[in-house]
């Protein structure tokens, strides 16, 4: 495999050539069709500038980044705990914490959506009808991703000494978690919670059938009437989610090469290739 | 308080167990209440409403599934899972040999996962809107081909059909197993080559009769995986196809929306089920092949 002949090389060029065409050229497509002008020709920024200006899909953008915020805080205020208290008290519930964790991944979230509508009917009656309510359920459905991540970072430190020697100086729960183990588990966090921005961002089947107007579900719907619009949000979740996951592998591997570290593009992968304990998949 | 005390060392050591047990749970009561709340019972209910109608026992749910246009819609959706797995497993399984030819920490590799992980999970409504700029009535390339060739590339919107769906779902099938095939192809050693080669191998050879065999088992596995993910897959579809319900996830979609106007209440459900069983099914399937190869992936 390493010394590859002249021929395997040029194969190998070819080929790359043309999975480069297959995947950049929609995406290169994108970039034409939302910068067309259609009624006079030539070019123009009005689809972008529309990000900002129509009224509709500004509050869906606005609506998505508080989505992907709250998201992300429940989830980390939820799993974090959970997962240094079932290292270190609760050993063996650790195959059930893992199991339900990654169980979004064999059940479709249009399966959820199905059987939601109970449940939501209790929670907006709590809670008012709000498409923030969508928190709740988007932290199911990020949950294997944040699971890997965090779990590979935990993985990586030696939890049970770290937390006996802050307990034994006198730090409370609170206080070992937040100041002793969080920083250690710093990279792990950083990649749940960018990968789960990138899952919000990019949710529309829960969202859509929830009747909540989302970003996706707003490029939708703006779809049938503007094309070059929707093309051009959609373009900039496809590119956005791509500086996340490409920042985010910068970050966390820079330093430590060859380390057993928590790396986010492989437990992004790792989320979708289960531990032999338990079975997973996936969901696009 | 010594009576309390003396009471707890009274207990059987099974009860003691089930106290401690319980003083060591209480802390994860948050995670399972969600757990419970926002997945078990959205899935339970799914499975308890789709034989049970108004609390009664009833199969007339269930035999919907075999009408006429549950069953197209069925088999429409396995047509297009099953093309879609094998291409986009054929097609992936030969991009991540070339990636995993680059160094691990290269630039390029780095923007290439990350590109794959957008695409095969991320991507959804923004995939279909990518052909439909690119082939679609006014797309890029429909226009050029049209202002070369003076032939229409869109068609007859054939896009919106089954072919069309093939076509984009390939597109973030071929990432997804480009994903969870790399560490398989990265699992494979050096050695074994070096190996095989000492003994007189081709790199034929070894191909053929070392690593072929021992990545088939993850082959497979990842191509049952890519089923099950076009199986369950709806943004891209839903996004694409507005009309009509060609596939099982928007036959879903149409049962829920207009489920009043056509007295298919509950309709949904069954379907929903017909999906779980598929996909478990798949998915055990998947799991009983990972742990095959998980023998000398570590």
């Amino acid at each position: 495999m390493r010394r590859a002949s002249s021929g395997g090389k040029i194969l190998r060029a070819v080929l790359l050539v043309l999975f480069g065409l297959f995947f950049l050229f929609p995406l290169y497509a994108m970039a034409d069709f939302s910068t067309r002008n259609l009624i006079q020709g030539g070019r123009t920024l009005q689809a972008w500038k529309n990000l900002v200006q129509d009224d509709a899909l500004y509050q869906a953008i606005v609506i998505s980044l508080l989505l992907a915020v709250f998201t992300v805080v429940v989830m980390l205020l939820v799993l974090v705990p959970t997962m240094i208290w079932v290292r270190l008290r609760a050993p063996w519930a650790k195959g059930m914490v893992e199991f339900l964790c990654l169980l979004p991944l064999t059940i479709p979230a249009l399966v959820i959506v199905v059987g939601l509508r109970n449940v939501y009917l209790w929670v907006t009656y709590f809670l008012g009808e709000s498409a923030l309510t969508l928190t709740f359920v988007y932290v199911v459905v990020v949950l294997p991703f944040a699971y890997r991540a965090i779990d590979g970072a935990l993985s990586s430190i030696d939890l049970r000494t770290l937390s006996e020697a802050a307990r034994s100086l006198g730090a409370g729960w609170a206080t070992t978690i937040l100041r002793v183990v969080v920083p250690n588990i710093w990279s792990g966090i950083l990649s749940a919670a960018f990968i789960s921005i990138a899952v919000v961002l990019g949710e529309y089947t829960i969202a859509s059938l929830s009747g909540y107007q989302t970003l996706q579900v707003e490029i939708v719907a703006i779809g049938k009437s503007d094309g070059p619009t929707s093309v051009a949000a959609s373009l900039a979740t496809l590119l956005f989610g791509f500086m996340l996951l490409l920042v985010l592998s910068l970050l966390t591997r820079g330093g430590r090469r060859g380390a057993n570290d928590a790396s986010p593009i492989p437990q992004a992968a790792a989320a979708l290739t289960p531990a032999p304990a338990a079975q997973s998949g996936a969901n696009a | 308080m010594p009576t309390a005390r003396s009471g707890l060392s009274r207990m059987s050591p099974a009860g003691r167990l089930l106290g401690r047990r319980l003083r060591e749970g209480l802390p994860l009561a948050p995670f399972l209440g969600f757990v419970v709340i926002f997945l078990i019972i959205p899935t339970v209910t799914v499975i308890v409403s789709s034989v049970y109608s108004d609390g009664d026992f009833s199969l007339e749910r269930i035999q919907a599934l075999f009408s006429g246009t549950a069953l197209a819609a069925l088999w429409k959706s396995v047509l297009l899972s099953g093309s879609t797995a094998i291409l986009g497993a054929v097609l992936g399984a030969i991009l991540a040999w070339l990636i995993v030819s680059s160094p691990r920490t290269s630039i390029f590799r780095r923007a290439v996962i990350s590109m794959c992980s957008v695409l095969a999970q991320f991507g959804g409504v923004a995939l279909a809107f990518a052909f439909l700029a690119t082939i679609g009535l006014n797309g890029v390339l429909t226009l050029w081909v049209q202002d070369r060739f003076g032939f229409n590339l869109a068609g007859a919107g054939w896009l919106y059909s089954l072919t069309g769906l093939i076509l984009v779902y390939t597109y973030f099938q071929i990432p997804l197993m480009v994903i969870v095939f790399v560490p398989a192809l990265e699992g494979l050693r050096e050695q074994w080559r070096e190996a095989a080669v000492g003994l007189g191998a081709s790199t034929w050879q070894y191909w053929r009769q070392v690593a072929f065999p021992l990545l088939t088992p993850a082959f497979l596995g990842s191509t049952l995986l890519l089923f099950a993910n076009a199986f369950a897959a709806y943004a891209t579809a839903a996004a694409l196809v507005s009309q009509g319900s060609p596939i099982l996830p928007l036959l879903i979609r149409s049962a829920l929306t207009s489920e009043v106007v056509l007295g298919q209440s509950g309709f949904a459900y069954a379907l929903a089920l017909e999906m779980i069983v598929v996909v478990a099914a798949v998915m055990i399937a998947y799991g009983a092949l990972v742990r095959r190869t998980a023998r000398w992936l570590q």
